[in-house]
């Protein structure tokens, strides 16, 4: 399966296994833009799988009032730079549901899928990676995928967390490689980052897409420099994994994060702090931030835009030589 | 033509006095019978329209009286945008271009709306209004240049194809996002009315999708209350790429939502007949600006486009209904029709016609896809009105980086 039917599939299983589970969004009914909700309308019925109208706030709300009454909704955005209508309800409404009324009340059966990234000519409006606006939010989760097998047992895992969840899925992978992924449920530990390749000389950090450019530069790092990677995907962006990560960096005191997301603010940020926080004696180098640029995401000017191997890797050689 | 605000009551009902009148609903009657409202108590708007489906005028009175030069334009824009339309979009398909949205269908109601404008008046788009553009004078270059992101390009390559935007022509820059554009007409429509002997206007257009947007909510009551001359010109063209408009509001399309819901007088219209557009912008332009408040315009047609080059719109709807639009119902037709019965259509003309257009944006295609796109540093530009530190740090870097890795960047497509 590509990444695609692995949503497919993973949402064909909530729905199953679950007769309250909801799936709905824009352009949902047919199959999505993206065609993850494929012949799940005719499978599940239209009262379960189903378009709204086009209304993120709409769409953000509805399914807050849905897993209010313990309902499971899956609810789909059709473009991560469409989510910001809903930021209100997300922000200020699902993430604060329990604390803000001692426990009484969650929506924690609500998960949100959220197609993000770039795909090479998305520009300013198709390309965005916002996930550090909600990593900003205490009480949400927030997760990212960097293929099929994960996006399953991630998706899976949101649906059945009892907290308000984010999937922010990169599109680029929808149909990029396929996997064997496990026809039966299964569901991922949230909160876990993933040690792709172990190394002993640099700690390479990503997420989604951008996890692919990093295994590369670890082969293009090995095959020019000698140098041995170790590869983390973080996974989950809130909360995340601070022990494997420290762990890691206190291992091999060089670290570099990479991200499509500005520099400024993005979670690469937050990270670097914490590291040099806790790691600060175990540190040989500054840590490194290889991202998108200050600027919105451009149309024509994406091959200068993007944190690609050329640049990781001239910041790995810059950590290396320090 | 425009549905008034004013309502009219039934027979035995009392009129409120004044003094005990609730603030929320002043003008109500009181009642004591208890009834609910019903959708179904209320007519819908009907759809005004000038001409039958083979360009018959129906009531003579309501005939524009266009001069034969005003006709042939209005014919000639729509044979261009469409002709334009099938390239652009065959472009895409031989990946030329990255993305392309058509106008097939809606020709009549870009063309009758611009047509009644005056170049002063500004228009907001949302993404599928390009034959408002060409009424205005966007040239094929310049069409074609945005496509590719060129140096020509007036948007400086930052945007996706069919993100237009003119200063000249007054047309706000395209913007992806659906609705952000209503609430920011009724603004600019506030500060035109506030200006001295002011005569211009605001048009929005926008989509019935859109419409469900909490945007166009803020827009249609703060254009009611704030008292503001713009004429909201929804293209209800029944789908928003594939929910249909009978899953995007069960009330009286986006035209019934003017008069009661938001106190805003109101005009539904063929949007297939370019004269019906026309007369309703024309009636709704002089009602803006005489009475400094908004219109809502609501003009129906067919969306005979799939969405744009992303989209495959058999896959949820057949392919007759769309034949039958693209047929009979087509507004290009109907318009030929017109000009058949007045004798002033010339078949070989036409032919001439879009024939040269054809070559026109073919030939430049090549031209616009040999020019090299802006100088790549640009990037880091317009993002302030000056460029911060931080970011001409970050230019620097690249400048940098891109200088000791030239080979893996394509710098021979951009300017140097």
């Amino acid at each position: 399966m590509n990444m695609f039917q692995a949503i497919n599939n993973a949402m064909d299983l909530a729905l199953e296994q679950d007769s309250s589970a909801l799936l709905f969004g824009e352009d949902v009914g047919f199959g999505g833009v993206f065609r993850c909700s494929m012949n799940l309308r005719d499978k599940y019925g239209k009262d379960r799988v189903f378009n709204t109208p086009l209304c993120e706030q709409g769409i953000a709300g509805f399914a807050i009032g849905v897993a209010n009454t313990g309902t499971t909704a899956i609810a789909e955005i059709q473009f991560a730079d469409y989510i910001f209508p809903s930021f209100d309800q997300i922000v200020n409404e699902a993430a604060k549901y329990r604390y803000r009324s001692g426990g009484l009340f969650d929506c924690g059966s609500l998960t949100f899928r959220v197609p993000c990234g770039a795909v090479g000519h998305g520009a300013l409006y198709h390309s965005q990676s916002p996930e550090a606006y909600f990593a900003h939010t205490p009480g949400l989760r927030v997760v990212i995928p960097r293929g099929p097998i994960k996006a399953k047992g991630l998706l899976l895992a949101c649906i059945k967390d009892p907290n308000p969840c984010i999937m922010f899925e990169p599109k680029t992978l929808y149909r990029a490689a396929v996997e064997e992924v496990p026809v039966e449920s299964y569901a991922d530990d949230l909160g876990k980052c993933d040690i792709l390749r172990e190394g002993r000389d640099i700690t390479l950090i990503g997420w989604g897409t951008q996890i692919h450019v990093l295994l590369e530069v670890a082969d293009l790092a090995k095959k020019e420099l000698d140098i041995d990677c170790e590869v983390i995907d973080l996974v989950s962006v809130l909360p995340w994994d601070t022990q494997t990560i420290c762990d890691s960096a206190n291992k091999t005191g060089r670290v570099l994060i990479a991200h499509e997301a500005p520099f400024t603010q993005g979670f690469g940020s937050e990270l670097a702090a914490y590291i040099q926080e806790k790691c600060f004696l175990r540190l040989e180098a500054p840590i490194k931030r290889v991202t998108g640029w200050d600027t919105p995401f451009p149309h024509v000017f994406e091959p200068f835009y993007l944190p690609d191997k050329h640049r990781c890797l001239a910041a790995l050689k810059e950590i290396i030589n320090f | 033509m425009l549905s008034g605000v004013q309502r009219s009551y039934s027979a035995g009902v009392k009129r409120v006095d004044d003094r005990y009148a609730f603030p929320g609903a002043r003008d109500a009657s009181f009642v004591n019978s208890l009834k609910l409202t019903m959708p179904e108590d209320y007519a819908p708007i009907p759809i005004y329209r000038v001409m039958d489906r083979d360009g018959y005028v129906l009531n003579e009175q309501e005939d524009p009286q266009l001069s034969q030069e005003v006709v042939e334009k209005m014919f000639r824009d729509m044979l261009l945008l469409s002709t334009m339309d099938k390239i652009l979009y065959e472009s895409q398909r031989q990946g030329r271009i990255s993305f392309y949205m058509t106008n097939f269908g809606e020709e009549a109601s870009h063309i009758g709306s611009a047509a009644a404008l005056e170049m002063r008046d500004v228009i907001y788009g949302q993404y599928r209004e390009a034959g408002v553009l060409v009424w205005r004078g966007f040239r094929i270059d310049q069409f074609v240049d945005q496509c590719y992101g060129n140096d020509d390009d007036l948007g400086r390559g930052k945007q996706m194809p069919v993100h237009y935007g003119s200063k000249e022509l007054n047309f706000v820059t395209i913007s992806s996002p659906l609705s952000t554009q209503i609430p920011q007409a009724v603004g600019a429509a506030y500060a035109l009315k506030r200006k001295p002997n002011n005569d211009a206007c605001v048009v929005c257009y926008f989509g019935e999708g859109a419409a469900s947007e909490g945007d166009a909510h803020a827009a249609f009551n703060f254009a009611a209350t704030l008292e503001c001359p713009v004429i909201f010109f929804c293209r209800n063209n029944g789908f928003a790429i594939s929910t249909p408009s009978n899953e995007q509001y069960r009330g009286d399309g986006i035209a019934g939502r003017g008069p009661m819901g938001y106190g805003i007088a109101t005009v539904r219209v063929d949007g297939t007949d370019v004269f019906a557009v026309y007369n309703a912008m024309k009636r709704a332009r002089e009602y803006v600006l005489r009475e400094n408040k908004p219109v809502v315009l609501e003009a129906l047609a067919y969306r005979v486009s799939h969405h744009s080059t992303s989209d495959d719109s058999t896959a949820y709807r057949s392919a007759e209904e769309i034949e039958m639009w693209n047929t009979l119902e087509h507004p290009i037709s109907k318009l030929k029709s017109y000009m058949v019965h007045k004798g002033w259509f010339n078949e070989k003309e036409e032919t001439e016609f879009v024939s040269g257009v054809r070559k026109q944006v073919l030939k430049q295609i090549a031209i616009s896809e040999k020019k090299l796109k802006p100088n790549w540093r640009e990037m880091f530009e317009g993002v302030y009105a000056d460029m911060p530190k931080h970011l001409l740090e970050q230019q620097r870097e690249l400048e940098q980086h891109v200088e000791a890795h030239k080979q893996h960047y394509p710098l021979k497509s951009f300017k140097q």
